[in-house]
């Protein structure tokens, strides 16, 4: 039949569509695991290293709210501890690095928060 | 009820893959029968398809559903009556892309007295499309676990996805959207008597199997978040054909995963098959131009019918008697 | 008519039955009205068909081949491969139901295995048991049966209870077509000799004699010569058609119902006036004196067989192209299967119209024309002196015959006509028209009188819309482009509309039609009066 060379053309494409991820991995070979550089001297973030790489967003998020609507500006961590909540005060003076630090996992998964619509970049050497 | 035992079923391997991960099977869910169900996937689908490349297709049946191309000044429905290749071309891709035939759903009520009406019914169309539409999303969006550096195209996809950066992380319209319009055709399965009474373990089993991956998806990115990062690293480590089993993922991933498993290797034996069919219906990608260009059917059985001499040799006295010309006096 | 009356018929129960749909059970004998007898073995055995016996579906036992089950898996096999269509639309159904009740015997019975959807589901499950994986491992669970003898007796009842209309076809998202469905359904019936008289009948007549009713030819001189009569009694005009004539410019075939039966043979009169008037170089055939074809009902083979005349006898008289009249499976025959089937016509001319000169492109391969697109190009060409005033009698809506409609797109030329031939034409409600139309409920061989409760019920849809318009704009005139409408509609008009006629569109053209050396007019070709202010009565 005149459409099967059509049809096999077809399924070649869907074919090789659909193992795109191999393709593109074969080309730009194995993928580098993200490696965020931390470079405070702090002993510890605000919470533990493991609630913070799992959960920072919902802390960002719950801060933020607090702030904007509430007015309240202390957190108080489960140790104990106070802090206060502020993104460019408390998270990035510890982690000025946002290239190396934010943006290492962030784009890794292409996750683009939108914090830096509102607040200012900090400003690096590329 | 059928519908219970699907979602049993589906409630059941997800449990399988959640305790077996749990229990050490990390690199059963998450490596080897990814990899089988692939194959199984690509193979099957090859196979069918070539399956139905092999049937010919002996006569040009298009279903016409609209003016055919006749007289110069008769507006021809080129879509809906194609006379061309390219028209049926664009019927069959916006039957894929819009569910033209879908569109024109009615619904038929009998009133008293014997009287039916047909109406308008889009839910069946708008249902279906927002769930294909919302699935081949959450599909691309998908990617970016499986490619680095992520596509630009799939970052404007997830940024207008999350258009409305409700919550953090951001809230996607189509997780809403997807599980909404399954939970829809779930209903109208269930709601409909003529519905329940026709359909079949196989038509409850994918909508089940398709929730169970989307609240799984949205348990995981909403409530039970997983490290991506490692989830990442496993997806790369599959497609770059060095598989790995990164440490500490947790075991609602592998559930999620083995959903998918389990869709992609059901899915070359199961009604879902229409994603490839659908190119392939003779009554919608033949063009109807069958009296101006011939189609060869390439078994047509040598058949000759009643011919005329014997017709003719059987009447003889008759034809003669009633004046008809004959061939032979 | 059945025993019925029409309240009784419009209690349908769209409830489904308690029992599963794969548990078949069939009660013929409570069932009467609503199928047809079997097919006489005298026509089998003419024909060459297998298993030819006297038997009925009342009967426990069909006498069935030894092997039955062996035959119908084997021309199942053989036909999967030989037909994508068939083998694509077992396999991408996804039973999402909107074809459920877009089937007119659905609407008319409430019987569910009349939704299109499971109708294809009696033959899908036991293609899932015999030749899918799934369907062997899993059996009932995956949708599969076996083929029982009350599988068996199911098929024949529902593929003999759908008239291939295609319209659930328009409807389904895959193109998924039950006609086509029917048809290879009733092509395995056939292998065991599971078919109908009121189908093989008319089939073995067609192959003898040249057409469906069994007309001799000396019988259709007669009749042709009794219309002519009947013509010149109308309108003063005789007409004189040749018969079997060598050289004639066009062979022109129609259906035998319009040269054997009222309302066909006005219709028949007002193909001759028209072809008259114009002086067209014409013959028609004793030997191809069938357009339709029952073979379409059959099997692909027996569409051939009969369909081989039409172009052996233009190639024999030598005519230029051929002229083709109102019928509906029968467009879908020529249209969509002769030139495959029994092609290429290159002993014939590329058809142009000798009036107005007008190449029918459309028709360049295949060679032949529908009277209807002759027409219209006629009328668009002012070739026609049109009295539309000589219908004002009439009030004329326009039924869409199914097959013109989804197997050809025949949709405005008779509509044009229409309108130049009568002033007062009225559309039914556009859910039931045009490629939505509504079948008469007695195509694809179901038109029989044993299958009248079926008939009428499937033809309720139908004769609601007709209904609708004779409330809404006093229509006495259901006009239609097809043989089997004619004799289907009349009946059903009868029991559901019974102020409504039925009648073909070149009827209502013969009473426009002038004609030089025409009588007064008077009468309609029906010898009914025309309305006031016209014609000799009121003159």
């Amino acid at each position: 039949m005149r459409d099967r060379g059509r049809i096999v053309t077809g399924l070649a494409v869907f074919v090789a569509v659909a193992l795109a991820p191999v393709w593109q991995a074969a080309l730009h070979g194995a993928a580098r695991r993200p490696e965020p550089k931390i470079v405070t001297t702090a002993k510890q973030c605000v919470e533990p290293t493991a609630a913070m790489r799992r959960d920072h967003m919902d802390l960002l998020y719950a801060w933020r709210d607090t702030v904007v609507r509430r007015g309240q500006r202390t957190y108080l961590a489960a140790d104990g501890k106070t802090v206060t909540m502020s993104l460019t005060g408390t998270c990035m003076k510890c982690h000025p690095n946002k290239k190396e630090f934010c943006d290492a996992c962030h784009n890794y998964l292409a996750v683009s928060p939108y914090c830096w619509e509102c607040h200012i970049e900090p400003k690096e050497k590329s | 009820m059928r519908v219970a035992w699907s979602f049993l079923l589906v409630v059941l391997l997800a449990a399988v893959a959640f305790f077996g991960a749990d229990a050490g099977g990390q690199a059963l869910f998450g490596v080897v029968l990814p990899y089988v169900a692939m194959v199984v996937f690509l193979v099957g689908i090859a196979a069918r398809v070539l399956s139905w490349a092999r049937s010919t297709v002996p006569f040009r049946i298009p279903t016409t559903c609209g003016q055919q191309r006749s007289l110069p000044w008769i507006k021809p429905a080129s879509l809906d009556n194609p006379s061309t290749g390219r028209g049926a071309a664009a019927r069959v891709l916006l039957e894929v892309f819009a569910f033209r035939s879908l569109f024109r759903n009615t619904r038929s009520e009998l009133r008293p007295g014997g009287r039916f009406t047909f109406s308008p019914d889009k839910w069946l169309w708008a249902g279906a499309l927002a769930f294909h539409y919302a699935f081949l999303v959450v599909f691309l969006r998908h990617y970016r676990f499986f490619a680095e550096p992520v596509p630009a195209v799939v970052r404007w996809i997830e940024g207008l996805d999350g258009f409305f950066q409700v919550g953090l992380p951001v809230v996607y319209l189509t997780d809403i959207v997807l599980v909404a319009a399954l939970g829809f055709l779930l209903w109208r399965r269930l709601e409909d008597a003529r519905l329940r009474y026709l359909s079949l373990h196989a038509d409850y089993f994918p909508l089940a199997l398709l929730l169970g991956i989307a609240v799984s998806g949205v348990l995981l990115r909403y409530f039970v978040r997983a490290d991506v990062v490692r989830v990442k690293e496993l997806a790369i480590g599959l497609v770059s054909l060095h598989p790995a089993v990164p440490q500490g993922i947790s075991p609602l991933v592998f559930a999620h995963i083995f959903l998918v498993t389990v869709l992609i290797a059901y899915f070359p034996f199961s009604k879902l098959v229409h994603m490839a069919g659908v190119f392939l219906s003779p009554t919608r990608n033949l063009a109807n131009d069958t009296r101006m260009r011939r189609h060869v059917n390439p078994w047509n059985p040598a058949i000759v019918g009643h011919t005329y001499a014997e017709w003719e040799h059987e009447f003889h006295d008759k034809l003669k008697a009633s004046g008809i010309p004959l061939d032979e006096e | 008519m059945p025993e019925k009356t029409r309240d009784e018929l419009v209690q349908i129960d769209f409830k489904p039955p308690e029992r599963e749909w794969m548990d078949p059970a069939i009660d013929f004998e409570a069932r009467r009205g609503t199928w047809s007898y079997p097919a006489a073995a005298k026509n089998l055995r003419y024909l060459g068909f297998p298993n030819p016996r006297e038997w009925s579906p009342t009967d426990e036992d069909w006498q069935l081949p030894e092997n039955w089950q062996q035959i119908i898996h084997d021309g199942l096999a053989e036909r999967l491969n030989k037909y994508r269509s068939l083998k694509l639309f077992l396999d991408v159904c996804v039973r999402c139901g909107a074809c459920a009740d877009k089937c007119h015997f659905y609407l008319g019975s409430g019987d569910p295995k009349n939704m299109p959807v499971l109708r294809a589901e009696l033959l899908r499950s036991v293609y899932r048991n015999d030749f899918t994986t799934a369907g062997r491992i899993l059996g009932r669970i995956g949708g599969a049966r076996k083929l029982t003898p009350a599988v068996l007796k199911e098929w024949f009842y529902y593929f003999y209870q759908c008239t291939e209309c295609r319209r659930c076809s328009v409807f389904c998202p895959y193109g998924i077509d039950t006609a086509e469905i029917t048809m290879l359904a009733r092509e395995l019936l056939n292998l065991v000799g599971l078919n109908i008289n009121w189908v093989i009948e008319p089939v073995a007549n067609c192959d003898r004699t040249g057409n469906h009713l069994g007309i001799q030819p000396h019988t259709f001189k007669d009749n042709i010569e009794f219309l002519v009569d009947e013509l010149e009694d109308a309108t003063g005009v005789r007409v004189d058609p040749s018969i079997n004539r060598k050289g004639a410019e066009l062979l022109f075939v129609v259906p035998s119902a319009d040269y054997f039966a009222e309302p066909g043979i006005y219709t028949f009169m007002g193909y001759l006036l028209l072809l008259h008037a114009l002086g067209v170089d014409y013959t028609l055939s004793a030997y191809a004196s069938e357009g339709g074809n029952f073979g379409l009902f059959t099997s692909h083979d027996t569409i051939k067989r009969l369909n081989y005349k039409i172009y052996h006898e233009a190639k024999r008289l030598g005519v230029k192209w051929i002229l083709g009249g109102e019928c509906g499976h029968m467009w879908r025959v020529i249209h969509q299967y002769m030139d495959t089937m029994n092609g290429p016509a290159d002993f014939l001319e590329p058809p142009v119209s000798p009036i107005t000169g007008t190449a029918f492109t459309n028709a360049a391969a295949t060679k032949m024309v529908h009277v209807c697109e002759f027409t219209a190009d006629l009328i668009k060409h002012g070739k026609l002196r049109l009295d539309p005033a000589r219908n004002d009698h009439l009030r004329v809506t326009f039924h869409d015959s199914c097959n013109p409609a989804r197997a050809m797109g025949i949709l405005e030329e008779p509509r044009y006509i229409l309108r130049s031939v009568v002033n007062n034409f009225f559309e039914m409600p556009e859910n039931t028209i045009r490629e939505q139309t509504f079948c008469c409920g007695g195509g694809a061989g179901l038109g029989n009188d044993e299958n009248m409760e079926m008939r009428l019920r499937g033809g309720l849809p139908r004769a609601n819309a007709v209904r609708f318009v004779h409330e809404k704009h006093g229509v006495n005139r259901l006009a239609c482009i097809c043989a089997i409408d004619r004799a289907v509609l009349t009946t059903l008009m009868e029991y559901w509309v019974p102020e409504v006629d039925v009648s073909g569109v070149h009827e209502l053209v013969g009473n426009a039609l002038a004609i030089d050396g025409e009588k007064p007019r008077n009468t309609d070709l029906r010898g009914r009066p025309l309305a006031g202010g016209k014609g000799d009565a009121d003159a």
